[in-house]
Order: C-alpha cells, then sequence, then structure tokens
C-alpha cells in the first residue's frame, strides 16, 4: 500500500461524507423538506474516490443522474450542494439544477444528467478539447450499465476510440437499469466486452474496493495521456438504496442485497484494508466520522437558512446574450 | 465590379476567416472533410455532400478539421461538450432531416446546460445544416425544422437568404457564444450575389428591410425571400407596394421590424416553406394578432407548405413549396 496516511484519511472522508450526504438526503426528502427526483450513490463510493483520488481539478468528469458522490470526490463544496438540493440561491447552480444538474465547472465536475447516457459525448467533447487544445487534462465520463444500450454510449466511444482522445470511461455496472436486472437487458456477460467493438481497452474492477478502483484508474489515466487512447473500466457494485429515493426495491431479492451492504460495503473494506495495513487506526476512522457528521448538520442547517431565488431568476442564464 | 460567390463558396469563405481569427474554432461532421486521405496519394478530399467545405482539412488539418462517423448524435453531443469545454465548433449536421438523429444533445444539453449550471458555463456552438425542399431530395432530406429547433429556449435560430447574408451571419453565429442553429436552405445555396472580402458580422436577431413598401408587409427568410419579392414585383404591376422584411435570424425575432412594417402597411402575409402547424408562420400571426391588432386591416396570412411530407417528383415538389401565385392569392383574399 503506497499511500500515505494523509491520502488515506482524504479518501475515507470523501467516501465517508458521500455516504453520510445520502443518508441525511433520504431522510430529508422523507420529512418533505428537500423535493425532487433524486438518486442515491450509497454503495457506491469507492467508485467516485478511487477514480476521482487519481485527478486534479484541471480534469473533468461527466456523471449521470446518480451524481452526488461524483460532485464530493471531485471536491465539490458539500454545503453549496446541499442548499442546491434545498432550491437555494446559494446552491452550486443557484437553485435551478436541482439534484440530477447539479455541476461545479470550476472543480471540473461537468455535471449530473439526467438523460441515462447523455452525459457520455458530452465528456468525450471535453475530451478532443484537451486534444485539440494540446492539454494534458484527462477526461473522465461515468455511467451507468444501462447505458451501454444507448445510442451515445456507442456512438462517443467509436469516436473516442477512433481519435485515441484523453478519456476514461467508467462503467458503474450496479446490476440495475432502474428496476430491470442488467441481465435482462444487455446481452453481454460483462459490459467490457463491448469494448471489443472498438479495439478499446477495456478492464473490470471491484467497484466497492477503492484500492482496486484506484489502481486500476490510474493505470488507464497514464495510458489516456501517453495517447494510448481511452478505457473502459467496468466496476461492479450495488445500489444500497435502489433506484430513487423512496423505492421499495420489491425487484431485488433480500438475500442477495443484504450480502452485498453487510458484506461488501466499500466503507466497510477500506477500513479493514487501511486498518490491517497498520496505516490507519479506527480512531483515525471514528474522527473523521465526527468531523462529517458536523458538516453534515451544519450544511443543512445553512441551506435551511440560505435564501430562496429571486422569481427574477426563472429568467436569466438562458443566453449569454439575446 | 464586386466579387461574386454562390451561397456555398460565402459559407466555406465565414468558416475559413472564423478559422483563420480563432484557433480555438474547428470543423466537424460527416464528410467535411470527406476522405482524400492525406496518407492516399492520388486522392482528393469532397469537401461535405455539397462541397461546401472543401479546401478547409488542407488549410488547418486534421486536428482542426475532423472527419466523423456517420453518428449524428455522437458527433452533435460532442461537439456539444467541446463548446462547453472551451471549444468553438462548428459541426455540421448534413441535413436538417438528421435532427431526428442527433436530438438529445441539443434538446436536453446545449440548450439547457447553461440555464441548469446557473449561467456557469456558456455553450458556443454552431451546427450548419442544410434545410428545405428544391433538390428533389425528398421527404427525408428536404425538412424545414428551423421550427423546432426555433421552440427550444437556449438555442438560437438563423437562416439566411443570400450569399453576403450567409457569409456575415455565420461569422456573427460562430463568434457567438449561445448554441446557434445555422439553416442554408437548399432553395440559395446556388445563388449568387456579391460578397465583400472582408470579415464581418451581421448581427443575430436584426431582420433586413429588403424592400419598402406602403401596401402590405411580406414576411419572409431563407429560400422563400426571392419567392417574396417575386410577388412584390408582380404585385407592383398590379398597383400595390409590397413592403418585403427579410428576418435573417428566428430565434431570437425581430418583432420590432415586424410590427414596424405592419403598422405603416395594415396587412400581413408571411411566407414559410415549412409545414404549417405549430410553424414560424403561425407564430409571427400571432405576434401580429396580439401585439399589433390595432394595426391589421385585413386578415393576417401565412402561405406555407400543406401539412403532408416532401414529395420526390419535381412537379409535386414545386406544388409543396410555397410560390410567388400563392401570395398573390393571399394578398388577393385580404381584399
Amino acid at each position: 500500500m503506497d499511500l500515505s496516511r494523509e491520502t488515506l484519511i482524504e479518501v475515507y472522508r470523501r467516501m465517508r461524507t458521500i455516504r453520510s450526504f445520502e443518508e441525511n438526503l433520504q431522510a430529508l426528502v422523507a420529512a418533505g423538506k428537500v423535493g425532487g427526483f433524486m438518486h442515491l450513490y450509497a454503495g457506491e463510493e469507492a467508485i467516485a474516490v478511487g477514480v476521482c483520488m487519481q485527478l486534479t481539478d484541471a480534469d473533468l468528469v461527466g456523471s449521470t443522474h446518480r451524481g452526488h458522490g461524483h460532485c464530493i470526490a471531485k471536491g465539490v463544496d458539500v454545503k453549496a450542494m446541499m442548499a442546491e438540493l434545498f432550491g437555494r440561491a446559494t446552491g452550486t447552480n443557484k437553485g435551478k439544477g436541482g439534484s440530477m444538474h447539479i455541476a461545479d465547472v470550476d472543480k471540473g465536475m461537468m455535471g449530473a444528467n439526467g438523460i441515462v447516457g447523455g452525459g457520455i459525448p458530452l465528456i468525450t467533447g471535453a475530451a478532443l478539447t484537451a486534444q485539440v487544445k494540446g492539454t494534458d487534462s484527462l477526461a473522465v465520463g461515468f455511467f451507468g450499465d444501462g447505458a451501454t444500450n444507448q445510442g451515445q454510449f456507442h456512438e462517443s466511444l467509436t469516436m473516442a476510440a477512433n481519435w485515441k482522445l484523453p478519456v476514461v470511461y467508467v462503467c458503474e455496472n450496479n446490476g440495475f437499469g432502474e428496476f430491470t436486472p442488467t441481465e435482462f437487458v444487455v446481452p453481454v456477460k460483462d459490459i467490457v466486452e463491448r469494448a471489443k467493438s472498438y479495439s478499446m481497452r477495456a478492464v473490470i474492477a471491484d467497484g466497492m474496493d477503492f484500492f482496486d478502483v484506484y489502481e486500476k484508474m490510474g493505470e488507464a489515466k497514464a495510458l489516456a495521456l501517453a495517447g494510448e487512447g481511452p478505457t473502459l473500466l467496468e466496476c461492479k457494485t450495488y445500489r444500497f438504496y435502489g433506484h430513487y429515493v423512496g423505492d421499495p426495491t420489491p425487484y431485488r431479492n433480500k438475500e442477495e442485497a443484504e450480502d452485498w451492504i453487510q458484506n461488501r460495503d466499500p466503507l466497510d473494506i477500506f477500513e479493514r484494508k487501511a486498518t490491517e495495513a497498520g496505516i490507519l487506526t479506527t480512531d483515525d476512522l471514528r474522527e473523521v466520522d465526527g468531523d462529517v457528521e458536523q458538516l453534515m448538520r451544519e450544511a443543512v442547517e445553512e441551506a435551511e437558512q440560505a435564501p430562496m431565488p429571486s422569481v427574477d431568476d426563472v429568467l436569466t442564464d438562458v443566453y449569454v446574450r439575446y | 465590379m464586386a466579387r461574386e460567390l454562390n451561397t456555398g463558396a460565402a459559407i466555406n469563405e465565414a468558416i475559413a476567416i472564423a478559422m483563420r481569427t480563432d484557433p480555438d474554432v474547428i470543423l466537424m461532421g460527416e464528410d467535411v472533410a470527406g476522405g482524400g486521405d492525406r496518407s492516399k496519394e492520388g486522392t482528393e478530399e469532397m469537401g461535405g455532400v455539397l462541397g461546401t467545405t472543401r479546401g478547409l482539412v488542407g488549410e488547418f488539418g486534421m486536428n482542426r478539421v475532423r472527419d466523423t462517423p456517420i453518428a449524428e448524435m455522437g458527433l452533435i453531443g460532442t461537439a456539444v461538450g467541446a463548446a462547453a469545454t472551451g471549444l468553438r465548433p462548428v459541426a455540421e449536421l448534413m441535413f436538417m432531416d438528421f435532427l431526428g438523429t442527433s436530438l438529445d444533445p441539443l434538446l436536453n444539453q446545449a440548450s439547457k446546460l447553461r440555464y441548469m449550471f446557473g449561467g456557469k458555463v456558456k455553450v458556443p456552438l454552431t451546427v450548419r445544416t442544410v434545410s428545405g425542399a428544391g433538390m428533389q431530395a425528398a421527404a427525408q432530406h428536404s425538412q424545414s425544422l428551423y421550427w423546432m429547433t426555433t421552440g427550444i429556449p437556449g438555442l438560437k435560430t438563423v437562416i439566411p437568404s443570400n450569399p453576403a447574408d450567409a457569409k456575415g451571419l455565420l461569422l456573427a453565429s460562430i463568434r457567438d457564444d449561445d448554441p446557434v442553429i445555422f439553416c442554408e436552405a437548399k432553395g440559395i445555396l446556388n445563388l449568387v450575389g456579391e460578397v465583400p472580402e472582408e470579415d464581418y458580422e451581421i448581427p443575430l436577431g436584426v431582420a433586413n428591410v429588403v424592400r419598402e413598401g406602403t401596401d402590405v408587409s411580406l414576411v419572409a427568410f431563407g429560400a422563400t425571400v426571392s419567392t417574396a419579392m417575386k410577388a412584390a414585383k408582380a404585385l407592383e404591376g398590379a398597383g400595390t407596394s409590397a413592403e418585403v422584411i427579410d428576418l435573417r435570424s428566428l430565434s431570437p425575432i425581430d418583432e420590432t421590424a415586424i410590427l414596424t412594417s405592419l403598422e405603416k402597411t395594415g396587412r400581413m402575409v408571411i411566407i414559410d416553406e415549412s409545414t404549417p402547424r405549430c410553424s414560424i408562420a403561425r407564430d409571427i400571426a400571432a405576434v401580429c394578432v396580439d401585439k399589433g391588432f390595432d394595426f391589421l386591416n385585413a386578415p393576417v396570412k401565412c402561405v406555407t407548405a400543406p401539412h403532408t411530407p416532401v414529395p420526390f417528383s419535381a412537379v409535386l415538389e414545386q406544388a409543396f413549396l410555397p410560390s410567388a401565385q400563392d401570395v398573390l392569392d393571399a394578398v388577393g383574399e385580404m381584399g
């Protein structure tokens, strides 16, 4: 394990922040304080953090409808995120985006996306910008197993492979597209098989293990930036709370869900590995838990007290000039 | 004598000027270079299906002039992403009918990113697309779908009527910081006219009074401007003075120019080569009734194509398109 103590603390802080953010949101939605469609990232933390710990602010990520985790992993301010979900003027998007469009371009977070597969060509375009301008920015597209049936996925990967764009495509295969099991609608056993038709490098990672994702993302990044072309990185994972907040999940097997949640929680796996390696102690981790709880309390309080947007804002930001 | 070009050549010149003056401008699309691979001796590029972009890959190279796969959603979506991250792409959607295979990046991404992100991103994208009937290209290569893009907040829609305007409006569109759908009507592509050699822009959203008149306003855009001019000349012979307004841009639209002309003439005919339902013509008619009711001395008339697909046979295609005679008939019905 060649990561420093400070780095591992930061990894755990981001993973715990994601989990806590989503658990708080679930309660806030249930209490009627937060509205709209909400898709929680809990269970998939090792992927966002494993990928984004390899990135800088100059690197760009494109996200999905399940985008809070990508934001937090990319370093977006949690308080501004919470304010956005409360629909406040102080939110990341001034209250105009909400959960499915949450974004912070200054942090290289190019937006959640309400269209399944819709973010894939956008991040491919970000990679095109990097290639045309000759910068060393990397583009990373997150999407689910369901998106790999979309034309936007196939069209984008075809172009990226042809042009050897500096992009890594991260498929979060959580076993379900909305409520339908992946194997009902995807004819390949592993998503990586799809990369063959673009002669694209493809790798499977354990999406519940930060260390596995981090290592494989590092390799993919190095190759992409060396002009060797994109990688399709498939991360096997599971949604702890189903498709959306309030999803009763009748479509999934209870034993299967319990097994993932009890035995393969990415935070537990991280804690076990980091403490067994003797780099972190449980005291270190519980201290982070306390810090995160405090942060969440403040985020919720401040969001509740933050001003609503002015109704005049309905009309702004449509065009630069019209 | 001033230099003359056809519209295609004027468009080519505008792209070349934009690329020379701004390294962030790139050109991408199906066949925009079009073969002629620099590694295959004895070949030349096509420069697009109509040859509009021929020669640009030679000057600007393959990094900035990119042939894409025939994958409209991927190519337009990638252009949107590039625009949002620092380039100023000119993407070619070969025919406007292919909106069908490219729509999500325009409908749900380019048009909304700025708004959804609270104004923290801009999308300086231009989508050039050939619209309209007149080449016997039949039902899937001849539609005038500018009413669709005009109806999407966040997009701009521009449609020139002649070579000089095409150059100036395209330069303005490329340099505009919002996503612009630039319609190249088939009816004007081979039109020849004087085109200034310099770098100039025509502002978006400002209509052009191409002919002054006092008795009836003919509002037109794209290929229907020449239809309106033909009708105006015929009306003149019959003692009716027609004013012809070229909108140049459908979104933003110059309502002031429309209402100013209506106030002057009291009678309004809109000529639109698209189908009538949810059309630009009826949109303008609504504006005239809503904001210009007191100016109206007769019912507003819309001269459009019928509510049908575009037919193949030249006879049928000409019957489909609005003609100068249709305009004369409409004026006649106004009494």
